[in-house]
């Protein structure tokens, strides 16, 4: 199926290809691929394990570049992008990695801190109430001095997004957010990643083998398979898709049509 | 599939190639952590963090290491001079030797072992928990904030340690040669007086720059491209191998450059 454009785009992937290994062992993980994420929207990343999902978010990033293709973020392509330019791009990205990627040397204050003091020319004063003032929100007042190591996983989750949303970012990219949560805290942070996207509008990529429940928060779902990647405008259109292939991947991940009966 | 006769030359450019990229990735490293060194904002407080660590830390295991080789200095000096009724050489043979030598060479290999290993495995497990990726997702330079201050610390530190190395195992040589074994005092100093000239401790000096660029470039650097390096494995382990090979690849870093600024520089 393919996506048409209707609304305004934050990222846009025309035929983009992806080898991986030389010679012998190559794998095509994505081939010519072309689809877009609409701004201010909520876009799910789906697919097995080793389809290229957490390379899309890289290719993104521009930290992967692709054999083939253009990736444009805000219309501009990041392919061609040297890395002062990237560097000043991602300045309008958030992203929380699956690990959360906290620094395990400092405390919650000081991890969420660190973008504000190495990106703004806010003071210590200005930092420290714009901080507390995230902390609350997140409902992780109290823990400012705890350290990573002394945190749960779904606070660690907080934190990591509370870190990814101090610079204000246009898109929010979240890696597999709710691996190694439990059912319940899943729920909360799907709850809370709904909460904050409708609070600050941005745009919110989550790639994620949480499926059918992470399907519950798109707007679109890209799911990603054997190198294509086909859109979807919500989970139903998945298992009564009209390729084979799709139609395999819904019964062998979500049981086929009876398990989005609730959705 | 390559068979036969070829495999060997397929495997011999394999690693030929799998090098020149490493070399390529190392000189790209050293090239973007000098000119991190040159980037606002400058951390100065974590600059300060890491000459303590560095350079005050290792304060105690450079003046055990500096008085127990000067002391031997100081013994096997004068057990040779005194074959040639030359004793009063004694002082020159003990500090030409550290100054040129001794100092700059065992307070690098004692700075590879302490810090090199510690900034290594620091960096490599950043590198395999995502810390370093999230840095570079927050478009904060990863060289200029987590390398450079390392580096600059380092050498301000190194020279240091090695002056201090010199001036302990000066006077380890002199508790050894003269108050134990009766060396003449006066002589001692004397002759190093004479023989030590800014020549000697420029090259020492020198030296000991070279090796901490050295130490940190290598500790780091394999620390930074752990999750790339082929046979290292995955997580802990990974880790672990690198840092065991930075240790060891700087220190052999630090003896052949040793040689090489020696006969350069002499």
């Amino acid at each position: 199926m393919a996506y048409s454009e209707t609304v305004a785009t934050a990222i846009e992937f025309i035929k983009v290809s992806k080898t991986f290994g030389g010679h012998e062992r190559s794998n095509r993980v994505l081939n010519e691929v072309s689809w877009a994420v609409p701004k201010g929207k909520t876009t799910v990343i789906a697919g097995g394990s080793g389809q290229g999902k957490s390379v899309t978010l890289k290719l993104i990033l521009g930290l992967l570049k692709p054999d083939s293709g253009q990736i444009l973020v805000h219309g501009q392509d990041v392919v061609k992008m040297g890395q002062t330019q990237l560097r000043q791009l991602r300045t309008k990205f958030g992203v929380l990695f699956q690990g959360a990627a906290l620094f395990d040397s400092m405390n919650v204050f000081e991890n969420i801190a660190l973008p504000l003091r190495e990106r703004t020319k806010l003071n210590d004063e200005e930092i420290r109430a714009k901080v507390m003032a995230t902390l609350a929100t997140l409902e992780l007042a109290g823990h400012e001095e705890k350290f990573p190591a002394q945190l749960s996983g779904g606070m660690k989750k907080r934190v990591g997004l509370a870190r990814a949303l101090q610079l204000e970012p246009e898109i929010v990219l979240f890696d597999e957010p709710t691996t190694g949560l439990d059912p319940l805290m899943t729920l909360e942070i799907y709850r809370l990643f709904q909460r904050m996207q409708k609070q600050l509008g941005y745009t919110a990529v989550i790639v994620s083998h949480d499926i059918p429940k992470v399907f519950e928060l798109a707007d679109r779902i890209v799911l990603i398979n054997k190198g294509e990647a086909d859109v979807f405008t919500d989970a139903g259109q998945i298992i009564h898709s009209d390729k084979p292939h799709i139609r395999e991947f819904a019964e062998k991940t979500i049981g086929g049509a009876t398990a989005f009966r609730s959705i | 599939m390559i068979t036969g006769w070829a495999r060997p030359f397929f495997f011999l450019g394999d690693q030929c190639l799998v090098l020149l990229a490493d070399l390529g990735s190392m000189g790209i490293f050293l090239l973007s952590t000098l000119t991190g060194l040159f980037r606002p904002p400058f951390r100065g407080r974590e600059l300060l963090r890491q000459m303590r660590f560095i350079g005050a830390g290792s304060l105690a295991v450079i003046f055990f290491t500096a008085l127990t080789s000067g002391m031997v200095l100081g013994l096997q000096g004068h057990h040779t001079l005194n074959k040639f009724s030359a004793e009063g050489m004694l002082g020159s043979a003990v500090a030409l030797t550290l100054v040129m030598e001794l100092g700059p060479i065992l307070t690098a290999l004692m700075v590879a072992g302490r810090a090199g290993s510690a900034i290594c495995a620091e960096i490599g497990i950043m590198r395999i928990s995502e810390q370093i990726d999230a840095l570079e997702c927050m478009a904060i330079d990863p060289f200029r904030y987590l390398i450079s201050p390392k580096l600059l610390a380092a050498i301000l530190t190194v020279p240091l340690l090695t002056a201090i190395f010199d001036v302990v195992g000066i006077y380890g040589g002199y508790l050894a040669g003269v108050k134990l074994m009766g060396a003449n005092s006066g002589a001692y100093f004397n002759s190093m007086m004479v023989s030590v000239t800014n020549h000697e401790i420029r090259l020492g000096i020198i030296k000991s720059f070279v090796f901490a660029l050295l130490i940190v470039w290598i500790s780091a650097g394999r620390g930074y491209f752990v999750h790339r390096i082929r046979g290292a494995g995955f997580g802990a382990e990974s880790v672990s191998k690198v840092t065991t090979q930075a240790v060891v690849l700087s220190s052999i870093a630090v003896l052949i450059f040793d040689y090489l600024l020696t006969a350069v520089l002499l």
